[in-house]
């Protein structure tokens, strides 16, 4: 905020002076570091630079929602579920910004469900971060849209009865053009997501495992601490055959339109699905699909990335082309009707 | 009958004379034709001096069915003319509007001057040489009822024909029929001896100006555009269709050369939000809807109350609770635009009181909204939004300027000496804060609903700084009462009883206290276009009289907030039908007031 010379490829460039408030040992943290950490990278260059004065960081309600806070751009702090559609309108008055959406599970997926889903469909260009802990954190303690059935919190003593969502599958039915999803013990891998998600032109969604150590400790440690991640993450890579295991020995299939983990040594290496970024939507909700529980082998990376016309270009295209002949006149728009001198 | 009614209103504006209309038309877009929910009924009122109302009572009705008989033949004065189109009289139609006989022979006709003539038939005749089936022929028989009323009242067809050849380029063959019937119509009046009179209305005596026919909500969208000019900013409309307000989005959407972006949202709360965004990002921004819309924008408005960021807010009001009259008028959300918020969330309130007036109006509340950092919500309604008057155009040179500045640099200087900037340090004048946007450097901050300090804008808990900042969020809206016009008195100014009427009954009242001042009654008026805060010297103007009669579309809501700041003992006049009052209304009224208060 002070005019001292900044050095914008340094992390504290990018930290807000307000003190951080999450609970001690929040996954909260490790995301915020890595959004620091990949500003001060993209600085560094100055074709990828971008100023802490163009970037906004929009978000609802909830823990993941204090984010704006603690970043050193603008930001906007809102109501709960509504931020994807209060940065839609900044992106659409402003094409020039970074737009960055913060929001967890239950601000993204429950309340402000139907903002997420339409602004995936129009593709206004948005960095939509959803931090999905399966919890609801803020309100201490009640299970989420994620939450596993039968989860048993404060609201559902004998276990929660609705099936959750899966939020990249959620995604790719929304037709998005980005969709990824890391996690928050990998600090290298989010910054690489992120700058995906932050180059892509149009909406991109990047789905955070993050731990709530209060109120669901421990939920992705089958599959993210560091001991199990070889035999549990599945690294999407474009281009790529699909292959993961300590030994490099398990690979994805896809049979009659299904997703399944399979020995690479069963069905021969081109068996295996070779990932495209650019793939039939059918291919990625696949992929989403393999893993709807926390103890299965579950992709991460870059599900899903395609071009396609986006939302604030095709509306200032619409504007160039109506002020072709010069900017409108207020005169003549009084008098555009049928008119009478008396 | 809409699109017909509308082509007379728009021709008699043209040759000069004064209007007033009163669009009715049902919800449903395809209401069942011949039953009483399915009528659309237009009213219009000519006239060659100055009127205010679409009238109490009708001289002709155009009747194109008999259920369009049974519904409006009660806003026919006795004695009137009745244009029947006989054609439409068959058994089923009688009875699909629960006629028992026909109306045309068991005498309730008596007493009226009744013209039956064969619509369908005779526009099918005129149309017999064109290449045009005889069922999409029959549907041209408004323009034969357009053109036979063109003849009575001697209005020219040659606007009417432009219109059509322009409206129905694309469809030769529609045009072509439409044409025929309307020189049909028009020919029949003048070779048949069924008439007597033929009407002429001359021009009324208006200013010297130029004029066009406007609608409110072609007002409205034209208002915000004109504050986009004014203030210098690019418009950003954040809407969800609903009736009665859609065409404001309509309208700005076809106005893009002004560089105005309208956002046709996923619902009323993403409308209302994407407004928001935009005027964190330096736009003017506003959102558009009608009441079941500003229940579900009430959190948004609330927390651009908090943010302290400019915000127009639209409610074309209509009939409720809840979905209510969709098509009909009302001013029953007075007390929601006031307190339909959570926690202590004061906002200026701004109604329109006629159809030009929106235009204003809503230039009003954009002043109001940038200059102070705020949400402000405009009143329309359903009458003042379809409805549509002679409109002197403005010369663009007198509107006001309402150009805000942008805060481009730190505002103060921290512990340390060095500058800083204050997100809510306010302007002491207006006690607005600085409007910093996204793109300036050095000033990046973050806005909440979290209560803020006041200064720094930091989140505070603090339960003194709470209160303070609740009070100068109050003392914020309430300092605009300096900053608008004093209410001026309609009248001596020591009438026996002051009406005060707010929004789309200016018409009504004015009419109504002409015709009691003709009575040689002592009537005084005013009328309110700031509702919050009210104007300085509203309560001065009240106290004066020892009679206050608040004539309202609602069951007394004005009157409520009237009582309650000023402590005057006013009297309401309720009426929620989903129709304007009638002058009549109001002058009973008025002289009940009088006789029980003698």
């Amino acid at each position: 905020m002070t005019e001292v010379a900044v050095d914008l490829t340094k992390r504290p460039s990018w930290t807000s002076d307000q003190d951080v408030r999450w609970c001690p040992g929040c996954g909260d943290y490790g995301i915020l570091a890595a959004m620091q950490f990949m500003h001060a990278e993209l600085a560094e260059d100055p074709a990828t630079l971008v100023k802490p004065e163009d970037t906004v960081f929009v978000s609802g309600i909830g823990c993941a929602a204090r984010f704006p806070y603690y970043m050193d751009t603008y930001g906007m702090h809102t109501i709960h579920g509504r931020s994807p559609a209060i940065a839609t309108g900044l992106a659409l008055a402003r094409p020039d910004l970074n737009v960055w959406v913060v929001g967890g599970d239950g601000d993204m997926l429950s309340i402000g469900g139907n903002h997420l889903i339409h602004a995936l469909r129009r593709n206004v260009n948005l960095t939509i971060l959803l931090f999905n802990n399966q919890i609801y954190g803020l309100t201490k303690g009640q299970y989420s849209p994620t939450s596993e059935v039968g989860k048993v919190t404060k609201s559902t003593p004998a276990g929660s009865i609705d099936p959750p969502f899966n939020p990249i599958s959620l995604a790719v039915g929304a037709r998005a053009t980005f969709v990824a999803r890391t996690h928050d013990l990998d600090r290298k891998h989010m910054i690489d997501v992120f700058k995906q998600a932050h180059a892509h032109k149009g909406a991109s969604l990047v789905e955070i495992y993050q731990n709530c150590n209060v109120f669901n400790d421990g939920a992705f440690d089958a599959i993210t601490k560091r001991a199990a991640r070889d035999e549990m993450m599945i690294n999407l890579v474009d281009g790529e055959p699909i292959r993961f295991g300590a030994e490099n020995d398990k690979g994805v299939v896809i049979t009659n339109g299904r997703a399944e983990v399979v020995k690479v040594d069963d069905v021969g290496v081109d068996a295996l699905v070779v990932h495209r970024n650019d793939a039939d939507p059918s291919v990625s909700f696949a992929l989403a699909e393999l893993a709807n529980d926390r103890q299965s082998p579950t992709p991460f990376g870059v599900f899903r990335a395609v071009d396609a016309p986006e939302y604030t270009e095709a509306m200032d295209s619409q504007l160039a082309a109506a002020q072709a002949n010069g900017p409108g006149d207020l005169h003549d728009l009084l008098t555009s009707g049928a008119t009478w001198t008396v | 009958m809409q699109l017909t009614g509308d082509r007379f209103t728009s021709t008699s504006a043209l040759v000069g004379n004064d209007i007033a209309t009163l669009p009715e038309f049902p919800a449903e877009i395809r209401a069942p034709q011949g039953t009483l929910a399915g009528v659309s009924a237009f009213q219009v009122h000519i006239s060659d001096h100055d009127i205010h109302t679409p009238g109490d009572i009708s001289d002709v009705l155009v009747a194109m069915n008999p259920a369009a008989l049974k519904s409006q033949l009660i806003r026919l004065k006795g004695g009137g003319t009745i244009l029947l189109n006989s054609d439409a009289f068959d058994e089923r139609n009688l009875e699909k509007c629960g006629y028992e006989a026909d109306p045309r022979l068991d005498g309730s006709l008596d007493g009226y001057t009744v013209h039956e003539i064969a619509m369908n038939k005779l526009t099918v005749e005129a149309t017999a040489d064109l290449d045009v089936k005889k069922r999409d022929a029959e549907r041209s028989k408004n323009f034969f009822a357009l053109g036979v009323v063109s003849w009575m009242y001697t209005r020219p067809l040659e606007p009417t024909i432009e219109w059509v050849e322009s409206k129905f380029a694309s469809r030769p063959a529609v045009v072509s029929a439409n044409v025929s019937a309307l020189k049909a119509g028009h020919a029949y009046g003048e070779t048949t001896e069924m008439f007597a009179n033929q009407y002429v209305v001359e021009a009324a005596p208006a200013k010297p100006g130029t004029y066009t026919n406007i609608t409110g909500n072609t007002a409205t969208a034209w208002g915000m555009i004109a504050a986009g000019q004014l203030s210098g900013l690019p418009v950003f409309l954040g809407s969800y269709p609903i009736t009665p307000a859609s065409d404001i989005l309509h309208e700005l959407s076809r106005h893009k050369n002004f560089g105005v972006k309208t956002f046709q949202a996923e619902d009323e709360i993403a409308g209302a939000g994407a407004a928001l965004g935009a005027a964190f990002g330096g736009a003017l921004a506003f959102t558009t809807t009608s009441g079941p819309g500003i229940a579900l924008k009430g959190e948004t408005i609330g927390l651009a109350l908090s943010m302290e960021l400019p915000l127009v807010i639209i409610d074309v009001q209509r009939g409720g609770p809840s979905t209510g009259l969709p098509t009909k008028t009302e001013a029953s959300d007075l007390m929601m635009a006031m307190y339909g918020r959570h926690g202590e969330s004061p906002m200026p309130v701004v109604a329109a009181n006629s159809p030009s007036d929106c235009f204003f109006a809503a230039i009003e509340a954009c002043r109001l909204a940038l200059k102070y950092r705020t949400p402000v919500m405009l009143l329309t309604d359903g009458y003042l939004a379809t409805g549509a008057e002679p409109w002197r155009l403005p010369d663009v040179a007198d509107l006001p300027d309402i150009s805000v500045e942008f805060t481009t640099a730190p505002n103060a200087t921290d512990d340390e000496g060095n500058p800083t900037f204050l997100s809510f340090m306010r302007d002491e004048d207006t006690l607005a804060r600085p409007w910093a946007i996204p793109g300036t450097p050095g000033l990046e901050h973050r806005l909440g609903g979290l209560e803020k300090a006041d200064g720094t804008g930091n989140v505070s808990y603090d339960p003194g700084n709470h209160e303070l900042m609740t009070q100068l969020r109050e003392a914020k809206v309430n300092g605009i009462a300096a900053d608008i016009p004093l209410v001026e008195v309609d009248g001596d100014g020591d009438g026996d009883v002051l009406l005060v009427g707010w929004g789309g009954t200016l018409g009504s009242i004015t009419s109504a206290v002409n015709r009691m001042r003709d009575e040689g009654m002592k009537v005084d008026r005013i009328h309110l276009t700031h509702i919050h805060p009210f104007a300085a010297n509203l309560g001065d103007i009240l106290r004066s009289y020892r009679r206050v009669l608040v004539p309202e579309l609602n069951r007394g809501q004005l009157v409520r907030l009237l009582r309650a700041e000023f402590l005057v003992d006013a009297t309401p006049l309720s009426k929620v039908q989903g129709l304007p009052f009638t002058g009549e209304e109001i002058v009973n009224a008025t002289k009940a007031l009088l006789e029980v208060t003698a």
